[in-house]
């Protein structure tokens, strides 16, 4: 595999001749619409980050590039208010409660799915397995009046669940494991069909188990697989606000940081300089996740293993 | 350390997909056995029957004397060795090599002798903490060779464990592979579609082709008596030439020679078999005499080929390098009646 050669178009024709000049202006267009899609989105990200370290005072009266150029004065007070205020602290917190439990669980759950669909032998595998990709194509919409229908009946509502000791976020926790689930084992299964099956008949004489196989072999040759996975999962958590709204509502003790940003837009049209910190810390949270875990991006995991 | 019976096996997937066919075959303990057949043939079939990776249809395996159908892959203790090599490719050389140790719950001492002992009869004492992604082919097959090795299985398997390598490489192994059966002294039965693996390697080797066992013997045995069409043309090199002839008593007459056949024979049509060996420059009256004219000569140094027709039928012959020979030259070569061949025309079958 010659992933670090891909994508490099080496110049072969002699150079300034037709060919040579045709690459060149290719690979020229190719960079241009690079850089410029970058832009596009690194501009706006940098005038929230500047607008968030300037003084309230000097946001409202002047644009955010003029806080590059001397005199610079920049102050972590926007963030200092911001965690004081607004509950922006407990919002953060909530965030993370929400998060983490509505990655893992889907991702769970899908791992182990995903796996049986893929190398198990059961009746009605295939058909099961196209009912279950098949929940991709139903709208997030539609479910919401059946499922908190079903919630409201069985006490999984953020009140009652504090009330017996559970966290309040039981039902969103559930919700977003029942929406993740169809696409993380779509993409799992598809992943696992595809490591090789002589690893699996050689484990088989090898006296290896069912669960044996799955996570001593299975898992660290999926690490990839799953990585992308759970960026996947974890963004669209992070950055939902309609599913929590709707499961746990706009109460401030138990809303993550979507919901409280949404609040405070309506309620502090003033407050532009807490806008700013709040919506470039929402950010920060999903671009560490990425970097940290896109390095787990290996090509060629299988490399060595199996030959022809 | 055991025998391995195949008992009337037969190997179906669906009604009219029968891929082994009353397979009858018995391997002695310590012996290397050479499964051999085109692709297709069911000889991996066979093999993977044994294994426990596919359920036998009808008839019993028996290992030792144990009936294995019903007994699972990991309990019939033997190893094999695929022809991809299915390394584990997360895992270092030595954990490779331990995996299946661990699996069966061995103490960790246990383990590092034996990992330490294979590696050293394989040479691979350097690569233990090594990637199978660092290592070259050779290497990576003598890993899946060590995994097998570690468990001192009863019987050793081995599915086209060559294919993937070089042909100088596959050179080497095959002679290490042939020591490593002297040394262990276990039974080996090995997979492979190439007649010379299966020729070099084989204490006795076992044809089949379509699913069905075609001739069970020892390579001498086989080469200089094929049981049928099938076995003498798949097994040599340059094949056997084989000519449509009229037979009457003792004689063949072929469409541009006669030859006496050592006993005679019903009078009918006939395939006439003879390897290209038996043709010699020499002309005598033990031999019969035949006239080629040669479209093509080879010469390998050793050895020389020349391909031609005799009468309308095309002929192969080898002969001593030294004889001079071109392209369009009409030469009268010898043919030793002793190692004639004679086939059923309908049957295929050999007369002798």
């Amino acid at each position: 595999m010659s992933v670090a050669t891909a994508g490099r178009l080496e110049s072969t024709a002699a150079a300034w001749s037709l060919p040579w000049l045709a690459q060149r202006l290719q690979r020229s267009l190719l960079h241009i619409a690079v850089i410029g899609l970058t832009l596009v989105w690194i501009i706006p990200t940098l005038g929230l980050l500047a607008s968030s370290f300037r003084p309230a005072a000097q946001i409202i009266t002047t644009g955010w590039w003029t806080a590059l150029s001397p005199p610079l004065q920049f102050t972590i007070q926007n963030y200092q208010d911001m965690l004081n205020q607004s509950n922006m602290g407990t919002a953060i917190f909530n965030s993370f409660m929400v998060s983490i439990p509505s990655t893992v669980i889907p991702v769970t759950i899908a791992a182990f799915a995903a796996f049986a669909f893929a190398w198990m032998k059961f009746p009605f595998r295939d058909w099961i397995f196209l009912a279950f990709v098949g929940l991709l194509a139903v709208p997030l919409q539609l479910t919401f009046v059946p499922v908190l229908t079903f919630f409201v009946a069985h006490g999984i509502v953020p009140d009652n669940l504090t009330s017996i000791g559970l966290p309040p976020w039981v039902g969103l926790w559930l919700a977003h494991a029942g929406y993740g689930l169809p696409f993380s084992t779509y993409l799992l299964a598809n992943f696992f069909r595809q490591l090789p099956s002589d690893l699996f008949e050689s484990a088989e004489i090898d006296g290896a188990g069912t669960l044996t196989v799955f996570f001593r072999i299975v898992l660290p040759l999926s690490v990839p697989a799953l990585a992308s996975l759970i960026i996947f999962q974890f963004l669209w958590v992070w950055n939902d606000l309609l599913v929590a709204l709707i499961y746990v509502g706009g109460s401030a003790d138990v809303a993550p940081l979507t919901v409280n940003l949404a609040n405070l837009t309506n309620s502090l049209g003033q407050g532009y300089e807490l806008l700013t910190a709040a919506a470039f810390f929402s950010m920060v949270v999903p671009l560490a996740v990425f970097l940290s875990l896109q390095r787990y991006f290996v090509r060629g995991i299988l490399a060595g293993s199996v030959k022809g | 350390m055991a025998s391995v019976t195949y008992d009337h096996v037969v190997k179906r997937y669906t009604a009219d997909l029968t891929v082994v066919k009353d397979f009858n075959v018995e391997i002695k303990d310590k012996e290397f056995m050479v499964l051999v057949g085109p692709s297709g043939c069911g000889k991996s079939t066979a093999l993977r029957m044994l294994a426990g990776l596919e359920a036998i249809t009808e008839g019993q395996i028996r290992i030792g004397d144990r009936v294995v159908n019903n007994v699972a892959a990991k309990d019939r203790d033997i190893a094999m060795v695929f022809q991809s090599y299915a390394l584990y490719p997360h895992m270092s050389v030595y954990d490779n090599m331990a995996f299946p140790l661990q699996m069966a719950h061995m103490p960790k001492t246990e383990i590092d002798k034996r990992v330490k002992n294979a590696s050293r009869i394989l040479g691979l004492d350097n690569f233990l903490k090594r990637k199978p992604r660092a290592l070259s082919g050779g290497q990576r097959q003598r890993v899946a060779l060590g995994r097998a090795i570690v468990r001192s299985p009863k019987v050793f398997l081995l599915d086209e464990p060559l294919s993937n390598l070089d042909a100088k490489l596959r050179g080497q192994t095959r002679i290490e592979l042939q020591k490593l059966h002297r040394d262990l002294e276990t039974t080996f039965i090995y997979v492979t579609h190439d007649q010379v693996e299966a020729m070099t390697m084989g204490d006795r080797i076992a044809i089949m082709n379509a699913g069905i066992l075609q001739q069970v013997g020892t390579p001498g045995d086989i080469y200089d008596h094929p049981a049928n069409l099938f076995v003498a043309g798949f097994i040599g090199s340059p094949t056997m030439n084989f000519v449509p002839v009229t037979t009457s008593d003792s004689t063949a007459k072929a469409s541009g020679f006669e030859v006496k056949l050592p006993k005679s024979v019903p009078a009918g049509k006939a395939t006439l078999g003879f390897r290209p060996e038996t043709l010699t420059d020499r002309t005598s009256d033990q031999l019969a005499s035949i006239d080629m004219s040669v479209d093509v000569v080879e010469r390998l140094g050793s050895d020389q080929f020349l391909y031609g027709q005799v009468g309308s039928d095309s002929v192969t012959a080898r002969v001593d390098p030294k004889m001079k020979v071109e392209p369009g030259d009409k030469v009268k070569l010898g043919l030793d009646t002793r190692s004639l061949h004679l086939f059923d025309a309908e049957t295929e079958l050999a007369q002798f």
